[in-house]
């Protein structure tokens, strides 16, 4: 059995298995640590920072840090707190996120995020960028205008024989996910719905759909995103 | 106390806002008895008759007319609301803002299905009473100072009944999980 380490949260006493990642370790003691990127399962990468923590005085990303004996966390200062709502409201400003005609809406962990952050209104301009959609593919739809580039779909989405669907196309502020239009054309119904399921916010869609679930019943209608987790406690 | 004078309009929105107000129900009866409205739909008076308190803004601005009202509001109302997704970030109509104007209109007026054999003139509007539309669909807050945002399409009544009666009496507006909505 692996090693139990003791830390601390905001204070609280919380107990894990040595070499886990802190924002599983936090779950598991009945802390959310809100994240974006970030998938169980899949290597971390820390490239969204809306798990940024302050760890022994210091800023870093809680799903790349793995826990260790004694580790002083700060999770809900208002520092912290105004960075992560900062981060979702730059990620708003920056995209074209049309909330109302989404079929996300309701399912989106972007949308969630800013719920919970009681975001009214981002603090940064809208840039209203150029992005394309794509509409090609027999059982996906793209739509470049709401990705938030976390590479959930390059990380999670492989064929049978382990071949990437997805891969960044382009660099700098032009980049975006491009897909390889040969896989992905006979993918499977299952794999067609898991990238969907894997996308945090509606850039990844499953053709034929819509507008599957209610106003009301969506994941997030009822309760905030992280809720399951602090009501585990 | 003397009731507060409220501004209502609608840019380019389409009147879900308004709508909502309303969905306040039977509050709309204790709302009546802390304010008086102006310049606003609901009563139909067209220009302001007097300094409002309150000023409630739906829609971005797609039009100089758009321009013109949101100036007079902004003029002539103490506190200025943002009432929803279009007025926040352009909403819908803003979807247009990366498409040229050019662009749009033929695609309306000239290529459009219902159209195309309905114009034999091809004419754009052109009359002068028309207002201009603008290059792209404008946030209010790109062109006048806002002082509150109520997101939401439309935004829920309750978020609307609670940010108003804070603003009125001047209490701390409650803002539980269910009022933010952005859809």
């Amino acid at each position: 059995m692996a090693k139990i380490v003791t830390f601390s949260i905001d204070g609280q006493k919380c107990m894990a298995e040595e070499g886990q990642y802190l924002v599983d370790a936090a779950e598991t003691n009945g802390v959310y640590i809100p994240t974006l990127c970030n998938m169980t399962g899949v290597p971390p990468q820390g490239s969204c920072r809306v798990c940024s923590v302050k760890i022994n005085g210091k800023l870093t990303t809680a799903c790349t840090t793995k826990v260790s004996e004694g580790m002083e966390v700060i999770n809900e200062s208002e520092e912290i707190q105004d960075l992560r709502k900062a981060i979702i409201e730059l990620l708003f400003a920056e995209g074209n996120h049309f909330c109302p005609s989404c079929e996300q809406s309701g399912n989106c962990e972007l949308q969630a995020l800013a719920y919970r952050f009681q975001v009214l209104v981002p603090r940064f301009p809208y840039l209203f960028p150029e992005r394309d959609i794509e509409a090609s593919n027999p059982k996906l739809f793209k739509d470049h205008n709401r990705s938030i580039l976390c590479k959930r779909c390059i990380r999670a989405i492989t064929d049978e024989r382990g071949r990437r669907l997805f891969a960044f196309g382009k660099r700098g502020d032009r980049i975006g996910i491009s897909i390889d239009t040969k896989l992905a054309a006979n993918i499977s119904d299952e794999l067609a719905d898991r990238a969907a399921e894997v996308c945090p916010v509606g850039a990844i869609i499953r053709k034929g759909r819509g507008f599957a679930v209610p106003i009301g019943q969506r994941r997030y209608d009822g309760q905030p995103i992280g809720a399951d987790v602090e009501q585990a406690k | 106390m003397d009731k507060k004078i409220v501004a209502t309009t609608s840019l380019a929105g389409c009147f879900g806002c308004h709508m909502s107000v309303l969905d306040i129900d039977e509050r709309i009866l204790d709302l009546i008895e802390l304010v008086e409205f102006n310049k606003s739909p609901i009563d139909d008076i067209k220009t302001f008759t007097k300094h409002c308190d309150i000023g409630i803004v739906e829609g971005g601005c797609a039009t100089s007319e758009n321009v013109h009202v949101l100036k007079e509001f902004r003029k002539n109302c103490s506190t200025l609301i943002a009432l929803g997704e279009c007025a926040i970030m352009g909403g819908l109509p803003a979807l247009r803002n990366n498409i040229p104007i050019t662009e749009c209109l033929e695609e309306a007026y000239l290529n459009g299905l219902t159209t195309k054999d309905n114009n034999p003139d091809r004419i754009l509007p052109n009359d002068e009473e028309i207002p201009m539309m603008l290059d792209r669909v404008y946030p209010i807050r790109e062109l006048v100072k806002v002082d509150f945002f109520l997101p939401g399409c439309p935004p829920t009544a309750d978020l609307i009944w609670n940010a108003l009666t804070a603003l009125i009496l001047g209490k701390e507006m409650d803002l539980p999980y269910e009022v933010i909505r952005y859809d």
